[in-house]
């Protein structure tokens, strides 16, 4: 029995004595496809940067594929994150280096590949989501707020991810793009057995993308399940977001 | 899954099966890519049946290996055809990443030109806060005020602790070791020359332009660049507010007043920590320091001095600014920038002393 991918017990968190996580839990399981609803400033991005480590949470436990986030081996912690990939909301690329160089840097960090290699890695995945060869050159601050999304993803599959966590990843891309960045999580999804976390609230994505759905609001994840389950949960942020939209999701 | 990938090479036949993907590769990285290396030249049929996973780094890796094309026999699953296809897609002759190399004197020439281009902003910056004065001077009611007195009390007040620490030492050595020198001669009483002259003509406005320099200076131009960085700048125009007058112009007013006053209050400290090394190293008392002190030096190097204070605060302010607007949006330039400017201002302030000092040679000096 493999662990599971994400695993949060009983987590707090809080900023300034307010609370925005209180005992929350949470399992992923490995090639599940959660899309994490929730109103704004409702603690989504917080939940991806506990699972992240990048937040130590007041109280609780966060497993990531069994390994606990506290374990003080350095090494184990390090090839744990290279499992991970993040689309961070607001891209968070480097922004003294090109786009190229963005996607290039985590493979030239494992110091294995050659640069041959690591060009055609580089163009290959500028390719999938969308880009031109020639935009590599480009700066981040020379890209439209698309872009730097899509640019941004591209770093997050550059290590070839086991999990994928993508903090809003439409948002702000035009509909052909959200549909040709839907099927091309899928193909992924299906080539490698990704397991991804996305939160979105674009019912397009989560319709076409999501075999689960995660509901936070109260502080809490009140909902877990393959979204027909969850649509009819009696809660007043379920039924006021998919509301009239509930038949187009099934 | 935690099938390790593998390569078995039959007579004619390659065989590959398990997990084929970065992660699982990483470890015997080297063995593997000797082995596919060896493969390569000999086999023409190639068994991916049994391979459970292939990412993207394995597809290019077996794109390299089959010299950029597909072998004449392949047995695959169709998922996996479809991650090699995309590789195969890509364009040949992927445009090679270079930066043109620089010799010597295009280096040379870049320097000057980029300096030139500094001289010229700071120019028009200038001509800006001239054009900013006459529109103020007409509708008084537009003054920042808020922002002008926030910018005396960060540049100034917050300064006067690490410049009074600063000038009270440099004001001790200094008395100490001519104090050894003028023993020697049996000269005690010129200490009160020496150090009067030197430090509120020379050492009280440099050393506070040195410390200004590094300390408001660089956060001046770090924060108008961290402002252009967010847009933020962008947000205040689309506002209808002048970032000239709003930004830069208390930034340079408020340090050309700050200056005189803290160069007042450094000189002060350094002349009371000489006179405390007078007293402990020559028995010099304190009364007759003081009493002789306007008589050695004149006032003209009081004014001098303040003089040099204001001129040095405009000096830095205004290329801290400067730096600060032309920050490009990322990192990388904010820092070099931020660099840019201490190292200019404190430049810059030398060469204005120099020029006070060729300028001013006939002025408040004792001619004995
Ligand atoms: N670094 C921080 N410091 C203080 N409060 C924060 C911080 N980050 C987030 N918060 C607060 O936590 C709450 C959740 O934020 P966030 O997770 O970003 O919301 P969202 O669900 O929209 O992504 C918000 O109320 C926000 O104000
Ligand atoms: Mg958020």
């Amino acid at each position: 029995m493999k662990p599971p991918v994400i695993e949060l017990r009983g987590v707090c968190a809080s900023f300034r004595g307010q609370a925005v996580h209180r005992d929350l839990s949470l399992r992923v399981d490995e090639g599940q496809i959660v899309g994490l609803l929730g109103g704004s400033g409702s603690g989504k991005t917080t939940l991806l940067r506990e699972i992240l480590g990048l937040l130590r949470p007041e109280s609780g436990s966060v497993h990531l594929f069994g390994v606990n986030l506290n374990d003080p081996d350095v090494r184990l912690q390090r090839d744990l994150r290279r499992r991970l990939g993040m689309l961070f909301q607001h891209g968070a690329l480097f922004s003294a280096l090109s786009v190229f160089d963005n996607i290039a840097f985590p493979l030239r960090e494992l110091r294995c590949l050659d640069a041959d290699w690591i060009r055609r890695l580089v163009h290959l995945k500028l390719a999938m989501v969308g880009l031109e060869a020639a935009h590599g050159k480009l700066m981040p601050a020379e890209l439209s707020g698309g872009m730097v999304k899509r640019v941004a993803l591209a770093r997050a599959l550059a290590l070839e991810p086991e999990l994928l966590l993508l903090d809003e990843p439409t948002a702000g891309l035009d509909p052909d793009r959200s549909q040709n960045f839907v099927e091309l999580v899928g193909d992924l999804q299906r080539e490698l057995g990704l397991t991804v976390v996305m939160v979105t609230h674009d019912l397009h994505t989560l319709a076409g993308l999501a075999t689960h759905v995660a509901v936070l609001a109260d502080q809490r994840i009140i909902a877990f399940g393959p979204k027909d389950e969850v649509m009819t949960v009696d809660h007043s942020f379920v039924t006021g977001f998919f509301g009239a939209d509930r038949r187009k999701l099934l | 899954m935690s099938e390790l990938p593998s390569l078995h090479a039959e007579p004619g036949r390659v065989v590959l099966s398990g997990c084929w993907t970065l992660a699982e590769m990483l470890p015997n990285m080297p063995a593997l890519q000797a082995q596919l290396a060896a493969c390569s030249a000999t086999t023409k049929h190639w068994d991916l049946s049994a391979v459970t996973r292939l990412d993207s780094a394995a597809a290019v890796l077996l794109w390299r290996t089959w010299g950029s094309s597909w072998p004449a026999s392949l047995a695959i699953s169709d998922l996996h055809r479809q991650s090699l296809a995309r590789v195969a897609e890509l364009p040949v002759d992927i445009p090679e990443q270079t930066r043109p190399r620089r010799g010597f004197p295009e280096m040379v020439g870049a320097l000057l030109l980029k300096a030139m281009a500094n001289l010229r902003g700071m120019i028009v910056l200038f001509g800006q806060l001239l054009l900013d004065t006459a529109y103020l001077c007409r509708h008084p009611r537009d003054i920042p005020w808020k922002e002008f007195t926030a910018n005396v009390y960060k540049a100034g007040a917050q300064a006067l602790a690490v410049t009074a620490l600063v000038g009270f030492l440099i004001g001790v050595t200094i008395s100490y070791l001519s104090a050894l020198q003028l023993k020697s001669f049996g000269a005690d009483l010129f200490i009160v020359n020496i150090l009067g002259i030197s430090i509120i003509r020379e050492l009280g406005p440099v050393l506070v332009a040195v410390l200004v320099a590094g300390r408001s200076g660089s956060a001046m131009t770090a924060q108008i660049g961290v402002m252009r960085v967010t847009e933020e700048i962008d947000a205040l125009s689309t506002m209808g507010i002048s970032r000239s007058i709003r930004v830069v112009l208390p930034k340079i007013f408020g340090l050309t007043v700050a200056m005189p006053l803290l160069v007042l209050w450094t000189s002060a400290v350094a002349l009371f920590g000489g006179m405390l090394a007078a007293l402990v190293q020559l028995d010099l008392s304190l009364i007759y320091f003081l009493e002789n002190l306007p008589r050695a030096v004149p006032m003209a190097n009081l004014v001098i001095g303040l003089c040099k204070g204001v001129m040095f605060g405009f000096v830095i302010a205004i290329v801290a600014c400067h730096f600060g607007l032309h920050v490009k949006p990322n990192t990388e330039s904010l820092s070099a920038n931020t660099t840019s400017a201490v190292v200019t201002a404190i430049t810059t302030v030398i060469l204005v002393d120099a020029i006070f000092a060729i300028f001013t040679r006939q002025i408040g000096v004792p001619q004995l």
